[in-house]
């Protein structure tokens, strides 16, 4: 059985790889404190792990689109701009 | 008593976990590599890097397409869901008129997408259609194959006809589910018929609400088959949604590539309001309790 349809790429292969791992962290850490610890942050509604997760990488997507749309196409900045974000995500929200 | 945790209860998830891998995650992650890519077809691929998203995004096509869409989306809401309310509180609730209410608005959900394109496309023609011919009768020079307004207003009021019924039946089953001691209360209260709907119908209504908002806003921001069916886009790009230009780009012109970074794109947009729709509707009814 050969994937070659799915026409896989090195960094298309790393993306995934490291939203999947970024799941299975999730899973890992709910496993060692369960709960999902929900809190009230800066939005003023209740967000759990998994939300802030969600938010997180919502919001590097669009950061990396508005990059591309605004700035052109080199993403390390972006990339570095969604770290950021995603620190202040699971730090304040 | 305690509950009892067992892990084995996960195995019941693996179906439909396979399920959405084989239907969404393996298609999703197709087009990822898509998008980063350029192909002449025989299954040969050449590194494009992130130029389609660019070429996405600096391109007008596109947010005149986006644009579109929304102002279609939130017209359609504006219209169904105050409609769907109007008349889920007018629907008999005992009696024969239950069963026949229910059947009537079920019917339009049951008839197929590209038949109700078909449907109003006869039904809106000048030359052989009741409604086209009605109007021109009339005075109106209606003509929604030459006039963007008049393609517009079929492919909402078609929208309405075809999916007001979903929120009718959403709204129906939400208030068939208030206890009757709810109105007596309200009765003995001296309770107005906006107060009534206001703290009582329109609470209980909310969860259904919100399933029925986040539907048909899904639903409207991804419609493809009735408007092409009806107006094929046009005239000219006027009715040209964001999945008609999707098509015509991947399927008329081949170019997978940018077809590929625009559905990601698509997605995002769909995935970010979807997603501010369930939060704000969710919260507000957290914050009621």
């Amino acid at each position: 059985m050969t994937f070659s349809w799915m026409a896989w790429t090195l960094p298309t292969a790393i993306f995934f790889i490291t939203i999947f791992a970024l799941i299975a962290a999730m899973g890992v850490w709910e496993y060692f404190a369960p709960g999902g610890g929900p809190r009230v942050g800066i939005l003023r509604f209740e967000t759990t792990r998994g939300d802030r997760l969600f938010v997180s990488l919502l919001g590097s997507a669009f950061i990396h689109l508005a990059w591309l749309g605004l700035g052109g196409p080199g993403l390390w900045w972006a990339l570095a701009l969604s770290v950021v974000y995603a620190i202040g995500v699971f730090r304040f929200v | 008593m305690d509950k009892t945790w067992n892990n084995k209860a996960w195995f019941l998830v693996l179906p439909v976990l396979l399920l959405v891998a084989f239907s969404a995650v393996i298609p999703l992650m197709t087009v990822v590599n898509y998008s980063v890519q350029d192909t002449f077809g025989n299954n040969q691929f050449f590194w494009a890097g992130t130029d389609w998203f660019v070429e996405i995004l600096t391109s007008p096509r596109f947010w005149d397409a986006l644009w579109r869409n929304l102002i279609f989306s939130a017209v359609i809401l504006a219209i169904e869901v105050p409609l769907g309310i109007l008349i889920a509180l007018n629907m008999p609730k005992h009696g024969l008129g239950v069963p026949v209410c229910l059947v009537l608005m079920a019917l339009p959900l049951l008839i197929p997408w590209n038949v109700v394109g078909t449907i109003w496309q006869v039904f809106g023609r000048v030359d052989i259609g009741l409604l086209g011919y009605f109007l021109n009768s009339l005075g109106i020079s209606y003509n929604y194959t030459q006039n963007p307004t008049h393609a517009w207003a079929t492919v909402i009021v078609m929208d309405v006809w075809h999916w007001t019924s979903l929120v009718v039946l959403l709204c129906y089953a939400g208030l068939v589910s208030i206890p009757d001691a709810y109105y007596q209360a309200a009765r003995i209260d001296g309770a107005s018929r906006w107060s009534v709907f206001r703290y009582i119908q329109l609470p209980k209504m909310k969860r259904v609400l919100l399933i029925a908002v986040l539907l048909r806003f899904m639903d409207s921001f991804m419609i493809y088959t009735e408007p092409f069916v009806v107006t094929g886009g046009g005239p000219g790009n006027s009715t040209t949604f964001l999945s008609i230009d999707l098509v015509k780009m991947a399927i008329g012109q081949f170019d997978l590539g940018p077809a590929a970074a625009m559905s990601i794109i698509y997605f995002l947009i769909i995935l970010l309001l979807s997603w501010v729709f369930y939060t704000v509707m969710t919260q507000s009814d957290a914050e009621q309790k």
